[in-house]
């Protein structure tokens, strides 16, 4: 029964997939472009050695953005914000990092440090306020995002920017200095000239390893999904609804701060005008594409990695690279919508299994009398 | 609506539903004739409310027919049989509080003219109706002003509005107390004069004897016998009803004890929109005593379990385990020193559904072995107590990995009270324990309770079922207005005496 309830997990996203790939055919069709040809050439370029580094790559931060989403997810509170969580993060870590000069496993973890300790703070304030004034976290996060683009624009004109070169335009923060670099993992798989792999997918792995075994493994994460599938329930259990918001909160945030870690650490070295934005709301889509698991979290991110990253090519073959913002879109709504036909399959299936059980095992529950 | 159009009759044949665990109905057979009042009674899980939502189009069923005036029917929904018109009032009430009694009715059904809603034609049209059936309603009323039975009145409104000519009614004198049931009963006889049709669950046999004109008895999901009420007597029908088998909640000798294993004193607290809810409510429960609570729905039972498991939190008064005042103590400090709950709605508060038995055995538990050492849950040590407690209280699940919603009512109550009762509790409170589960479930449950009182637990049982009270209970106070306005013994006490104090009418016999 496990096979097949892999077995029916899989067909979700996989249908969602199938369906993704034929609604972007249509719209190919439309602009009288081939989508064979269109999505042959995405698969080859897609799956080149230099491609598959990237798409690591990318996939890294929208992994740990899908997993801090997913912790608020687990007891239903909607963490919007981690967008504006990670970006203010990354500020703030880089220029401490460029602040101060030190062994390099400590400045890296004085960095990384930093990136949690800023996210965490930034999420556990709707965390508070949803606990203390009732403010709906959507509401709050959705907010703070403003605040943080504005924070962060304000802070990083004036006061944590660096001096340009001429004709330098770029407004960013003094680089990080070699000690507080993460190298890349480039030698460890025989990758030599080829772009850089990142050092930080040993982090994502972690922490992904880590979200496992708290959400399933401890009392915390216990307590977690039982807020998230019967808050009354698990209040009636012991646990402390306000406490819980907030510590989910905190977590949430923390894992954000960690987002823009990976380019920070592995490629800018700093925080500039073109740090990568929108990670926080790909995350969301992440997310619900793993179910709020981390292998299916790490799938989803590794998926929209690719389409990414193949999707490069196709300006060279003169087909509107938009085409894999439809691809995505289709992705993310039919895999909510398969996902929950086969729950309902699941379901099904159990009743069925435990009536027949229970009218084979016992004569006394087939409705005569007791 | 005329006195010509004759209301239908209704015939059920062979019908047969089956749930997880349980055959609810089997090969009922129900012969319902055209304008009289029908009472369908039997035990709790007797298959009554399953049959009744066969007839409404809420379940189908897995084999028989279903004719009304002779007609072959298969409904989808309930829909299909109000155009059949068929109507039916729940035991629980669907009505928007703060609307009036004419907009509740005509929820869903609004007259309209270029969507304008046309108030004045539904004002008159429910003046008639209810004159009709002998009602005295104004249709204007906010429904939150209105009492228990007014409001169920207004059930019974909103389904003739909608051309009901075939009236169910399922366990309507459940939530009445005695003196409201008589007024239902004269609303049913004018019902019957206007020539519909009503068919009405109950499990109280006096009622039935009073009311009806033929009586259908339910037994295990059968149906065993159509008298008429001439032909037998209240106990012919207990009989009937139980079968040679007849569970009791009797309690025999007395295992009370000095020691006090909760007391509560002057406890006072206001509700979410600061009305007061509870005023100076003190009582204790001794070890092995079962202290019961009795009192119709909504007059601060369960506020008062809530201030005791720390869910809400208390304006006055004290609360303490033993010797120690815990009313400061958070719900997971009380739980953790020996206080177990079984909630009175299992479904919103005592299960995660979706979730493995294991993961809800260990619901409320999850703190302390064998479900978890230190910060990590202990898989292995919450299944194993997850399967002796399936096996020791007979809960019908193929295993420790299905979810609870795979379970059938009887047996996630049976999950929940195994749970409770395994960890080793100081004070039980159990808040309708055996609401709504099979008979069989319900017998097991009581004499769960019963050994725990023998054990030395002290029993704090809210219940609206009042024999089980005055069955279970050493001591039985009556709560009304948020307060405790009696205190009775319930050696001696009939059910309807403690209805006279439910309602207000009585003084405190003694008090303590």
């Amino acid at each position: 029964m496990t096979l097949r309830r892999i077995g029916l997990g899989m067909l979700a996203p996989a249908s969602a997939l199938i369906l993704a790939l034929l609604v972007s055919s249509a719209a190919l069709l439309l602009i009288e472009k081939s989508p064979v040809d269109a999505f042959s050439s995405m698969a080859s370029y897609g799956t080149t050695t230099d491609s598959l580094i990237s798409i690591v790559n990318r996939a890294v931060p929208l992994f740990l953005a899908g997993l801090a989403v997913a912790i608020g997810f687990k007891m239903n509170l909607f963490n919007i914000g981690v967008e504006g969580q990670y970006r203010l993060a990354a500020l703030l870590a880089a220029s401490v990092g460029a602040a101060v000069t030190l062994p390099a496993p400590l400045h890296i973890a004085l960095i990384v440090t930093v990136g949690v300790a800023v996210g965490a703070v930034w999420a556990g304030i709707p965390g508070v306020l949803k606990v203390t004034r009732g403010v709906h976290e959507v509401i709050s996060t959705i907010m703070m995002n403003f605040i943080a683009t504005g924070i962060s624009a304000y802070l990083l004109a004036n006061y944590l920017r660096a001096e340009n070169a001429p004709n330098d335009l770029i407004i960013k923060t003094p680089p990080i200095p070699a000690s507080g670099r993460l190298p890349a993992l480039n030698g460890l798989f025989g990758l030599t000239d080829r772009p850089d792999l990142f050092g930080f997918v040993t982090m994502a792995v972690l922490v992904g390893l880590g979200y496992y075994l708290l959400v399933w493994r401890t009392r915390f994460g216990f307590d977690l999904r039982a807020s998230g599938l019967n808050p009354d329930a698990a209040r009636v259990s012991g646990v402390h609804p306000g406490g819980m918001v907030i510590r989910t909160m905190l977590l949430s945030g923390g894992i954000a701060g960690l987002v823009g870690m990976s380019d920070l650490l592995g490629f800018f070295h700093r925080y500039t005008l073109d740090f990568p934005v929108g990670l926080g709301f790909t995350g969301i889509a992440v997310a619900l594409l793993g179910r709020n698991h981390p292998a299916g979290i790490a799938l989803g991110a590794l998926l929209f990695g690719f389409i990414e990253r193949s999707a490069q090519i196709l300006d060279l073959e003169d087909v509107p690279k938009e085409i894999i913002v439809i691809m995505q879109g289709v992705i993310i709504l039919s895999v909510v919508i398969a996902y929950e036909v086969v729950r309902r399959l699941i379901e099904a299936q159990e009743v069925r299994a435990a009536a027949e059980r229970t009218r084979a095992a016992s004569p006394e529950a087939t409705g005569v009398p007791a | 609506m005329s006195d010509r159009d004759r209301a239908p009759t209704v015939e059920l044949r062979g019908i047969t539903k089956r749930f997880p665990g349980v055959v609810a109905n089997q090969d009922v057979d129900l012969l319902v004739e055209s304008g009289e009042i029908h009472a369908v009674v039997g035990e709790n899980g007797a298959g009554k409310s399953t049959l009744m939502k066969v007839i409404y189009g809420m379940q189908r069923p897995d084999e028989g027919t279903i004719l009304i005036n002779g007609e072959d029917v298969h409904f989808r929904s309930p829909k299909d049989a109000i155009e059949a018109g068929i109507g039916m009032v729940h035991q629980h009430f669907m009505l928007a509080r703060n609307l009036t009694i004419l907009e509740n009715v005509i929820l869903g059904a609004e007259p309209t003219v270029a969507s304008v809603i046309r108030f004045s034609e539904a004002r008159d049209r429910i003046r008639e109706l209810a004159g009709g059936y002998g009602m005295a309603l104004d249709p204007d009323r906010l429904v939150e002003n209105l009492a228990v039975g007014e409001r169920q009145r207004v059930e019974i409104l909103k389904v003739l509005y909608r051309g009901a000519r075939i009236l169910i009614l399922d366990e309507p004198t459940a939530v009445l107390v005695p003196q409201e049931v008589q007024g239902l009963f004269a609303s049913l006889r004018g019902l019957k004069r206007q020539g519909v049709t009503v068919i009405f669950i109950s499990h109280k046999l006096d009622e039935v004897l009073e009311v009806a004109d033929t009586i259908t008895v339910m037994r295990g999901g059968r149906t065993v016998a159509a008298v008429k009420p001439a032909e037998v007597t209240a106990h012919r029908l207990a009989e009937l009803m139980v079968g040679s088998e007849l569970p009791r909640p009797e309690i025999r000798e007395s295992t009370v004890t000095e020691t006090v294993a909760l007391a509560v004193e002057g406890l006072s607290l206001r509700g979410d929109e600061g009305q007061e809810v509870l005023r100076d409510v003190s009582f204790r429960i001794h070890c092995g005593e079962v202290v019961g609570i009795a009192g119709v729905e909504g007059n601060g039972q369960s506020e008062l379990i809530e201030a005791i498991m720390g869910i809400r939190a208390v304006e006055g008064g004290v609360v303490r385990l033993g010797e120690r005042d815990i009313t400061a103590w958070r719900t997971r400090s009380r739980r953790e020193s020996g206080i177990s709950y079984i909630p009175e709605d299992r479904h919103s508060r005592g299960l995660l559904l979706s979730a493995p038995l294991w993961e809800n055995a260990m619901l409320g538990y999850q703190t302390r072995p064998p479900f978890s050492k230190g910060f990590w849950i202990d898989r292995q040590g919450a299944r194993g107590r997850t399967s002796e407690v399936i096996d020791h209280f007979r809960v019908m699940a193929p295993s420790s990995e299905v979810s609870a919603h795979a379970l059938s009512g009887g047996n996630q109550q049976k999950l929940i009270v195994g749970r409770e009762m395994t960890s080793g509790p100081k004070v039980l409170i159990a808040a309708q324990p055996t609401r709504g589960i099979d008979v069989g479930a319900q017998a097991a449950v009581w004499e769960q309770i019963k050994q725990a009182r023998g054990a030395g637990l002290g029993v704090l049982l809210v219940s609206a079922d009042l024999e089980e009270l005055i069955g279970l209970s050493d001591t039985l106070w009556v709560i009304y207005g948020g307060r405790l306005v009696a205190h009775v013994d319930p050696r001696t006490v009939t059910p309807e005496e403690l209805g006279g104090f439910m309602t207000g009418a009585g003084a405190a016999e003694e008090s303590a």
